[in-house]
């Protein structure tokens, strides 16, 4: 029995857009109910997907709720969806974090319906990205980000919100554009677009050197991710965005980058990945340390946020790029932590602008006594964020730092873990900094009054911290899925 | 011979309701009934024309015409673009107060002209439509009649005589070297050339050039672009949507079937101007690209933004010079790009006309605002700009993904990295103006209204462009259909 499962995951908001646009005058509560309907319904049904998940031995290797129609049939581009443990988890954070954003939206004035559109179109255009078997489908996919996107940091954003939204634009556009000419040289050599079965290709080619295909495709997910010194966006772009678009941005379309390392870069060329995993250890050992070193010294609430962000989306190249099984189970997992992780952290930042109309910390000060509530959720977020046992964010480090310290993808891996860890210190120093310059200290007379979270906030924050906790104490529930996922690409590449 | 006519049934067709709206003018006050007998006679030769598709491919009158799908498709490429400008200028040539019924009659005649010109096997018959279409241009273009628009049609006579001067130069060359006009003689005589290259013949070298060259002023590539900017900026604006699609579309036609069927074979032959081609899209695009990001007037833009897809559409020319024969997918890539194309800007020129009738600027800055002024046209406009850029989910990015992969896969790599790098340059450009339509506070509160004929033609081309780009596979099948006649 097919019930298009996925289909139905990735479409639900497109229909949400639908009845949105379609709706004649919807009232604020309505507009805020359908978005919530729809991106809670898409949520549902990937959690359906998610516990009929086949989690045995036999299921290795395997595409499951596979759906195929023939789509483009001049180039033989076929409309083909499925999800493996790489990809899974993924999809099961967008669609949570899609119901979290909307209920942090809850309080928005200015022109609600469009901003609910731009969410659901940005939610299913990523989830397409995570759930694509098709490179052509992929990269429609992965353009049709851009324009939501666009759209929420120029609209609804602060600041320099124009800029941001111009830089983000033409960043990913370069990438893409490059991914483009690697797409289709890849079609050229094979003659598919069928991304499971160039897995399993071993792609020669005289027309171009392989390396050369390799950066084509990597520039597009090294923006994206970001790597090193391709991360500038990121500052800006999530510094300026509203907060529901922070908490996608930072939460699942980084994401994109980092899966798209593993299922087509390292899948499809495994030797080159091998070749060139030492530049791209360093670029990921350069960028904890420079993401961290520089996080300490913002004052910008959600810039210090953004900059651990370079920081921690560093451990998941490195990991991708030790090339073993455990790491790569560690930076997919480290993928889905540090996505609910922070996406708390910028939900958190959000409810405290909102109510403190500053992110400046050196305007802030003492507010634990004014909004309790908040403050125990930051902190663990904040925490969890630092890695402590017991969080999300302590297992996905752990299980990389230990995979990329036995690996053998290049010389020397022990020293860049080794390098890598002294990361985990300084985040420890600017997160225990940030909570205590914002929250404890000398309450501020000027906060004295202001209202903790409300019900909906609270719902929102707290059904995120149960996740990051029973991720943290219970990883399993996620490994056994990723396992499954990463054990042929760990075979493909033989190390 | 008679039984021949209804070969250029369309052609006919379209004629009699051109002279029918000059009579109309001129006996009849309301001046509605003009629009709407202009539309009719477009939708009577688009009519014939589709009843022509199932008609074998066949050549008449001597070898001058043929009846081939690859024709057929342009043709109908161009009436639907002439009545989807004829409906979005029935309020915008209100302003002429006299010589409404010339207007339409001289679209339609020019539009007969690229027709005929589509489907010309024979360089006399090129030459002659070229003329007529151009005519009826020259005079379109400087019909505000005021400083601007005079100027620009000085301009575009001027320039365009030169064009066909060179042209028919060219042409006569060909004729002294090969003895012949028709296309097939030509490349009878092309394929039993002894020389290994053309420097062996430097007067048909000469007479390629030429001819490539004359096209080219048509097709606005570079080095031939000068002309568009200023044209477009003073010549009526449903004058510039229809030049810059139904003008260029059979301009990418005929020089595609003239090269190809001319100077198809031998494999040297097509391998050499297919490199020039290749060269020329490079410059086009970037020329086109840079250039347009400092315009101010979104006439203008656009104008360069035409030259830059242009050179996307040249991309695909090469692609298609260096194919092996009959890979229709290669060949089609280049119709399908124009087919995307034509709507793609024909929409965005609608929204503009809509746009300008109300607020009487064609200034970007005016536009500031205006999704709050009116939010469907900015919409539409919105929904044209991000297909030009080639974004999801419209033609635009099919499109571009088609016509690239033809040219990867003949190893135009390079040229694809140079035109996908263009892409996010002309991005800034596209943006600038869906930003300051979105995010720009409004000049005036005023509400800017349109009329239902304009509405129809923006709604038509919206839809069709993001129907292409979700589930594009019907219409590039139609694409490769009219592709086919190359596979020779």
């Amino acid at each position: 029995m097919n019930l298009n499962l996925l289909s139905w995951i990735i479409f639900l908001p497109v229909i949400g857009i639908i009845v949105l646009a379609l709706w004649p005058k919807p009232s604020q509560k309505t507009v805020k109910w359908i978005a919530l309907v729809f991106t809670s319904a898409s949520f549902l049904v990937s959690i359906a997907v998610f516990l009929m998940f086949d989690r045995s031995a036999a299921a290795i290797g395997i595409m499951q709720f596979e759906e195929k129609l023939l789509w483009i049939p001049a180039i033989n581009s076929y409309y083909h969806l499925g999800v493996d443990g790489l990809s899974l988890p993924l999809v099961i954070l967008m669609t949570f974090l899609g119901v979290i954003s909307v209920l942090v939206s809850w309080k928005i004035q200015l022109q609600p319906r469009q901003y609910f559109i731009w969410i659901l179109m940005l939610e299913s255009s990523i989830l397409g990205v995570f759930c694509s078997l098709d490179l052509i489908l992929f990269f429609l996919f992965w353009e049709l980000e851009l324009i939501p996107m666009f759209f929420l940091i120029s609209i609804w954003g602060s600041g320099r919100k124009e800029y941001a939204a111009y830089k983000y634009l033409i960043y990913t556009l370069v990438g893409s554009a490059f991914m483009l000419a690697g797409i289709l040289s890849v079609y050229f050599i094979t003659h598919t677009f069928d991304m499971t079965a160039l897995a399993g290709i071993q792609i020669t080619s005289s027309f171009i050197p392989l390396s050369v295909l390799f950066f084509l495709l990597m520039v597009g997910f090294s923006i994206k991710l970001p790597v090193f010194p391709l991360h500038t966006w990121l500052p800006d772009a999530h510094t300026n965005a509203p907060t529901a678009a922070s908490v996608i941005l930072a939460g699942a379309l980084l994401k994109m980058g980092g899966y798209g390392m593993i299922r087509l870069c390292v899948s499809m060329l495994p030797q080159v990945a091998v070749q060139y995993a030492p530049i791209m250890c360093t670029l990921a050992v350069i960028g904890i340390i420079y993401g961290a070193a520089v996080t300490l010294r913002q004052t910008d609430l959600k810039r210090l946020i953004a900059y651990s962000s370079v920081s921690h989306m560093g451990y998941v190249l490195l990991g991708i790029f030790a090339l073993n099984q455990v790491s790569l189970t560690g930076a997919s997992l480290q993928m889905f932590s540090h996505g609910i992780i922070t996406g708390l952290l910028f939900a958190m930042v959000g409810l405290v602008y909102d109510k403190t109309h500053t992110r400046d910390l050196n305007n802030l000060s003492g507010l634990a006594r004014q909004m309790p509530v908040i403050v125990v959720v930051f902190s663990i977020a904040g925490l969890a964020s630092l890695g402590l046992p017991g969080t999300a964010g302590f297992a996905a480090e752990f299980i990389t730092f230990a995979g990329s310290f036995v690996s053998v993808a290049s010389p020397g891996m022990k020293i860049f873990t080794l390098i890598a860890v002294i990361g985990v210190v300084v985040t420890s120093g600017y997160i225990l900094w940030m909570l205590q310059r914002v929250f404890y200290g000398h309450p501020l007379d000027k906060y004295n009054g202001l209202k903790d979270a409300d019900a909906v906030e609270m719902i929102a924050t707290f059904s995120v911290v149960a996740v990051i906790m029973l991720v943290g104490i219970y990883p399993a529930i996620l490994t056994n899925v990723i396992n499954i996922g990463i054990e042929p690409i760990a075979r493909l590449i033989g190390l | 011979m008679m039984d021949e006519i209804r070969y250029i049934a369309p052609e006919i067709s379209l004629l009699c309701f051109a002279l029918l709206v000059i009579v109309l003018d001129l006996f009849i006050k309301p001046k509605r009934v003009l629009p709407i007998a202009a539309i009719a006679g477009s939708l009577c030769s688009l009519f014939a024309v589709l009843m022509l598709f199932t008609v074998p491919s066949t050549d008449v009158f001597n070898k001058m015409i043929a009846v081939d799908q690859f024709g057929l498709f342009f043709k109908a490429l161009i009436l639907v673009s002439l009545v989807l400008v004829i409906l979005a200028s029935h309020k915008y040539i209100l302003k002429f107060e006299r010589f409404q019924g010339e207007f339409y009659a001289l679209l339609m005649l020019s539009a007969i002209g690229l027709m005929i010109l589509v489907s010309a096997i024979n360089l006399i018959t090129i030459y002659v439509a070229l003329e007529l279409s151009s005519i009826s241009l020259y005079v379109l273009v400087s019909f505000l009649k005021d400083k601007q628009s005079t100027e620009a049609g000085l301009k575009y006579l001027i320039l365009g005589a030169v064009a066909s001067a060179m042209l028919l130069y060219g042409m006569a060359l060909i004729f002294g070297t090969t003895g012949n006009t028709c296309l097939s003689c030509i490349a009878d005589y092309m394929k039993g050339m002894p020389a290994e290259n053309l420097t062996g013949s430097p007067v048909l070298l000469i007479g390629l050039v030429l001819l490539i060259s004359g096209f080219g002023f048509k097709i606005a590539g570079v080095p031939f672009q000068m002309w568009v900017p200023d044209v477009y900026e003073g010549a009526p604006t449903p004058v510039t949507a229809y030049l810059s699609v139904a003008s260029k579309a059979a301009g990418f036609a005929v020089i595609a079937r003239v090269l190809l069927t001319a100077f198809g074979m031998p494999v040297w032959l097509h391998n050499d101007w297919a490199m020039i081609i290749a060269i020329l899209a490079a410059v086009t695009m970037t020329v086109g690209n840079v250039v347009a990001i400092v315009q101010t007037n979104i006439k203008r833009l656009l104008g360069y933004s035409s030259i830059a897809q242009a050179g996307y559409l040249m991309v695909g020319l090469a692609a298609m010079g260096l194919a092996a024969q009959g890979d229709s997918i290669i060949r089609s890539g280049l119709l399908f790009f124009l087919f995307s194309y034509t709507l793609t800007n024909l929409g965005a020129f609608i929204a503009i006309i809509a746009i300008s009738n109300k607020i009487n600027s064609d200034n970007i800055e005016d536009y500031s605002g205006m999704a709050k002024r009116a939010p469907l046209l900015a919409i539409g406009l919105t929904i044209c700009l991000i297909s030009l850029t080639g974004l999801p989910p419209t033609a635009g990015l099919i499109a571009k993904i088609y016509i690239f992969n033809g040219a990867v896969g003949q190893g135009l790599l390079w040229l694809v990295i140079i035109a996908v790098v263009n892409s996010c340059i002309s991005a800034y450009y596209y943006f600038k103006v869906v930003k300051v339509m979105w995010m720009g506070e409004p000049v005036a509160q005023e509400e800017v209204t349109s009329t239902w004929p304009e509405w129809l033609a923006l709604a038509f081309c919206c839809l069709a462009v993001v129907v292409m780009g979700i589930i594009p596979g019907a219409f590039i099948a139609i694409t490769q259909n009219a592709a086919k006649m190359f596979g020779i």
